[in-house]
């Protein structure tokens, strides 16, 4: 290897260099030390981030977990969780795509009407989520301003299934439409312009350029929105309830379990890290923007 | 490259405030020695259902001791349980019932025996309109009857499994609630068509549900126990806080909360 690294690096050097050259320009000696409080800095919020899920795999129950993970409730509650986040991001999907076009053309519009769409996308960011659920029970809930209708019509949303999916995509859908806004509003719009130029219908220029353009923001944000559904607690819990098998998702599933055994929480949470972050870590590189090509 | 040591020293000093400034609740109120032994904070974690009666007393008790402030946390035992065993810090703790209590005692962080001074029972609640027109305990078993009971992990939840079965009825709940306030919660905003919940937690909510008797229900009691955690910082006040709950003027505030004696 120390032998054939060095001539490979050479050869590669001359391909590369005309790409890196800015970049590597700046670096002087003066940057050192405002560069090592960054990585002091930097090391803390990564220990803040990262030490809680530490503590959790060192207080695993680990020669408990093979009864634990296979246990029905375990795989009922794992089973629900990924098919409701897996329904909701496609929701989101569907939904928010659209959305985020409108967002991204909003700023040519008056000012008032701008903020506000900005602020109602940005709503479920900021509610807590049980109040978001209390929110949607009272809109959907069978006394609510819609359940009301839907329940002269014989349908009811709280308690099923369905309303997990609502719940998730409520809190979920912001990363998402956030995610390709900025990937809308990064792309290069000429691009739009000349192919409408050259007679493509609006349709036709969504799907064949704008798409293919901000799909790197659409796959970040499919994987965020997919995470945060999986991970939903407060909003589900009080919109949908909890059931086994019905509503009982893992993260409430996790919650219970810790009432009164703490060691079935935690192998319960593990499940719940594991799928997220084999998510993220399978999906992040080969789609995120900056690691294109 | 002394500049950058400079910064590092001043970023660890930062960390450090910061550090000490989350560490600083735990460290709880400083007990002043002679001159006064009731002063600082008394914290208080007790259960959902206790909610209206402790608030109601610690309102009186600091009336009576100016310089004592009660801070209380209410939640479904078996949480605020685990977080005592956890480390969470507080001085006095009052379960819904003795086996969530002997979490605690069990982990040798009770100061002392705890002292059982209420008891409360399950009553069956449903919306002011009773839209299933539910009129006896068995129509909960009547299909397309849409009812809220707690989790099985919450003492709600063992009282309500333990009722059903002394009643020798099978009910399949739409869902199992994480705590007793949750499914008064349900059956007040008229989501569900009932629900089993404390006896108190039915006279707390007055005209905003409507209670139908349970003839097995005097048979299901749960038994409140109370006791000053051995880490507590502030045991005068936590002691003299816990003998007002148990003095009369707290025993008449339970009975008007519905609650009954041991």
């Amino acid at each position: 290897m120390p032998d054939s690294a060095p001539p490979s690096a050479t050869r590669s050097a001359p391909r590369n260099a005309p790409r890196r050259a800015p970049q590597s320009a700046p670096r002087s000696a003066h940057r050192r030390g405002p560069a090592v409080v960054v990585w002091v800095i930097a090391a803390l919020a990564l220990a803040l981030l990262v030490l809680p899920l530490f503590a959790i795999l060192l207080s695993a129950p680990w020669a408990r977990m093979p009864v634990l993970l296979v246990a029905p409730e375990t795989l009922q509650a794992l089973g629900l969780s990924v098919l409701t986040a897996v329904i909701s991001t496609v929701l989101c999907l569907v939904l928010g795509i659209p959305l985020a076009v409108v967002l991204a053309r909003s700023v040519a519009w008056p000012v008032v009407p701008r903020r506000l769409l900005r602020a109602a996308v940005t709503i479920p960011l900021v509610l807590p989520p049980v109040v978001g659920g209390l929110a949607l029970l009272l809109l959907l809930g069978r006394n609510g301003i819609l359940g009301r209708l839907l329940a002269v019509a014989g349908i009811t949303i709280p308690f099923t299934t369905g309303a997990v999916v609502i719940a998730q995509t409520f809190v979920a859908m912001p990363f998402l439409v956030f995610a390709v806004e900025g990937a809308l509003r990064g792309a290069d719009r000429r691009v739009e312009l000349a192919a409408a130029s050259l007679g493509a219908s609006p349709i036709q220029v969504f799907r064949t350029v704008t798409i293919p353009l901000v799909a790197p923001g659409v796959a970040a944000g499919a994987v965020l929105c997919f995470a945060r559904a999986l991970g939903e607690f407060g909003a589900t819990i009080t919109f949908a309830g909890s059931y086994p098998g019905v509503t009982r998702t893992l993260p409430i599933a996790s919650y219970l379990a810790s009432q009164n055994d703490l060691s079935q929480s935690i192998a319960l949470a593990l499940v719940l890290l594991v799928v997220s972050v084999a998510v993220l870590l399978g999906l992040r590189d080969r789609w995120l923007p900056g690691v294109r090509g | 490259m002394p500049p950058s040591r400079v910064a590092v020293a001043v970023v660890v000093a930062c960390a450090g405030l910061v550090l000490a400034g989350c560490s600083a609740p735990t460290a709880g109120p400083s007990t002043t020695e002679k001159s006064d032994p009731m002063t600082g904070t008394v914290t208080v974690l007790a259960a959902a259902s206790l909610t209206e009666v402790y608030g109601d007393l610690a309102a009186r008790f600091e009336k009576l001791h100016p310089n004592v402030t009660i801070t209380e946390n209410f939640g479904g035992s078996s949480a605020l349980a685990a977080q005592i065993v956890q480390g969470a810090p507080a001085d006095l703790f009052a379960t819904a019932n003795e086996a969530t209590m002997k979490t605690v005692t069990d982990a040798g962080l009770a100061d002392g025996t705890p002292i059982v001074y209420a008891t409360n029972v399950l009553t069956l609640v449903v919306p002011p309109s009773n839209p299933a027109g539910i009129k006896v305990v068995s129509d909960l078993t009547r299909p397309g009857v849409k009812v809220a009971l707690c989790d099985k992990s919450v003492p709600c939840g063992s009282a309500a499994i333990g009722l059903l079965a002394a009643e020798k009825l099978t009910v399949t709940p739409v869902t199992l609630e994480t705590d007793v306030k949750a499914v008064l919660t349900k059956v007040e905003l008229d989501e569900v068509d009932a629900g089993l919940v404390y006896l108190t937690d039915a006279h707390a909510a007055g005209d905003k549900v409507r209670q139908i008797a349970v003839p097995d229900a005097a048979n299901v009691v749960n038994r409140y126990p109370i006791v000053v955690l051995s880490a507590s910082t502030n045991k005068n006040a936590a002691r003299a806080f816990e003998q007002f709950i148990l003095s009369a003027t707290g025993k008449a505030a339970l009975k008007n909360a519905g609650f009954g004696t041991p």
